[in-house]
């Protein structure tokens, strides 16, 4: 059983006495934690005295009540946060201002028990500042470690390169089975959807490999002055065929003497995304418009579509590792989830932004926006 | 088997080649397939259709989409059995069954399958659950 030290912050005796009565046996259980916390409860009757048990007792959980005899509760705070003491707050006060609340509220109070408080309304509240620190260190030492983001991309990721294997092998069956038919024409169908799917772990495979050289850091880069329209033009040049299958056309205007000190692989990685993305996300006969200037110390490098779209909400996930906006209308398009969070991550490299326009059934318009030093 | 006494399975899933090969197998066993991909689309036509079973995926657009699919057809239609198949198993380790009191009382299915399972027992599976 893990014990967490509670101080008691309040210049009243019957307070004070009251609420280690009420803690003295109480202990707060989380399904999921393997063990209850219990409480080691120490009173201080000023605020002068409570500074000293932070500073020597490595204390957990703080009940504070405002107004004290020499230094008020606020001041406890604002040196508690000063020194960044990791401990959870609550205050406890028989009138708190609106004033006050905010100030503590800045300061990082959890919380406010008002005076007199009954001994369930203190157990509740302790239990749920305890819950709320536990929850705290655990995501810290998981955010440090990067634990937790790492398990969850894992678990993602496995998912995403399983699920084509699961298909590839359902159609191997069905062919071994000869399920639908006896001649090689009658399996063609599903032989262009295993090609298909295994296209798209191949592209999973190398965004993964773009997203390892972001997060390996410098290795390997090369910046050297470019000229973006031209490394623009190759681009475009490059997915002319996969345009011409669906008839959308691709232009391109904007100054002619845009130059950025970059690694070139980088910029292509950013202008492939996005362009394959205007490509495979519009309809039929649609356009692609790239437009790229330079205003005042910024390169802006725009690309719009006349595709599909899509809502606000999806544009805030967009960003994120392996989100994939799922509609009926993105099913049938390949794509790995990673693309746009490369992307994002790319331009922040060049301590750029990314923002994006939509609506639905309309288009969108992507516009990076690099500092040009 | 008479069409009238064919057996229709809504089928939902978020991955089209899985759909594609479910209803070709479960079309080869003699039943009518109804299908969705995802989770959206399943919510719409939960209101339009009345089919013997479903045959619910677990992640799709949401980490628990099949449970909450399962909810809401269990409210529409508490007769309908479910089945939610998933690989979920194979992917994390992270086990449920329907034998666990616990897990019984907040998921509302009739049965829980592993993906990939092979087409005897698939039909051996969906018979229990339709009683046939």
């Amino acid at each position: 059983m893990s014990t967490l030290k509670l101080l008691i912050v309040d210049d009243e005796p019957g307070i004070r006495s009251g609420a280690e009565r009420v803690l003295r046996n109480f202990s707060v259980g989380y399904p999921f934690m393997e063990e209850d916390f219990t409480f080691e409860i120490l009173t201080a009757e000023t605020g002068e005295k409570a500074i000293e048990l932070i500073e020597s007792k490595s204390i957990d959980i703080i009940l504070l009540d405002n107004k004290l005899p020499g230094i008020d509760g606020i001041e406890v705070l604002e040196y508690i946060q000063k020194n960044e003491y990791d401990v959870g707050v609550m205050m406890i006060t028989a009138y708190a201002s609106l004033d006050l609340a905010i100030k503590a509220t800045n300061y990082g109070v959890y919380n406010f028990v008002a005076k007199p408080f009954k001994p369930e309304e203190l157990k509740t509240s302790v239990e749920n500042i305890t819950k709320n620190l536990y929850l705290k260190r655990m995501t810290q030492s998981m955010d440090e470690s990067g634990e937790g983001n790492r398990f969850q991309f894992l678990s993602v990721l496995s998912h995403e390169l399983k699920s084509p294997i699961n298909a590839i092998e359902g159609y191997l069956k069905m062919m071994k089975d000869k399920q639908v038919g006896v001649t090689i024409d009658d399996y063609k169908e599903m032989i262009e959807r295993s090609m298909e799917r295994i296209k798209g772990m191949r592209s999973l495979i190398s965004d993964l490999l773009d997203l390892n050289r972001i997060e390996t850091g410098h290795k390997n880069r090369n910046i050297q002055k470019l000229d973006i329209t031209e490394i623009a033009k190759t681009v475009i040049d490059s997915f002319e065929p996969m345009a011409l299958q669906r008839n959308i056309e691709i232009s391109m205007d904007g100054d002619d003497d845009i130059y950025l000190n970059a690694d070139k692989n980088e910029i292509e990685i950013i202008l492939n995304n996005l362009v394959s993305n205007a490509i495979k996300y519009n309809r039929e006969n649609g356009k692609v418009y790239i437009s790229l200037k330079k205003k005042d110390t910024n390169i802006y490098i725009t690309v719009e579509d006349t595709g599909i779209g899509m809502s606000k909400e999806d544009t805030e996930l967009l960003f994120q590792d392996f989100v994939r906006i799922k509609n009926t209308q993105t099913q049938s398009v390949p794509g790995s989830g990673l693309g746009l969070s490369i992307t994002k991550k790319m331009v922040e490299l060049y301590k750029g932004k990314i923002e994006v326009e939509s609506t639905p059934d309309v288009g969108s318009r992507f516009i990076v926006s690099i500092p040009a030093v | 088997m008479d069409t009238k006494d064919k057996k229709t399975i809504f089928l939902v899933d978020d991955d089209v080649d899985y759909i594609f090969q479910m209803t070709k197998t479960l079309e080869s066993m003699g039943f009518e397939v109804i299908s969705a991909c995802g989770q959206k689309e399943a919510e719409k036509k939960i209101d339009e259709i009345k089919p013997d079973l479903a045959i619910f995926d677990l992640m799709m657009e949401n980490k628990d989409s099949g449970f909450i699919l399962s909810h809401r057809m269990k409210r529409k239609h508490p007769d309908i059995p479910i089945i939610i198949a998933t690989a979920l198993t194979a992917e994390t380790g992270m086990i449920f069954s329907l034998e666990d009191k616990d897990d019984k009382k907040w998921i509302k299915a009739d049965a829980y399958l592993e993906k990939g399972l092979r087409p005897d027992q698939l039909y051996r599976e969906i018979s229990k659950v339709l009683k046939l």
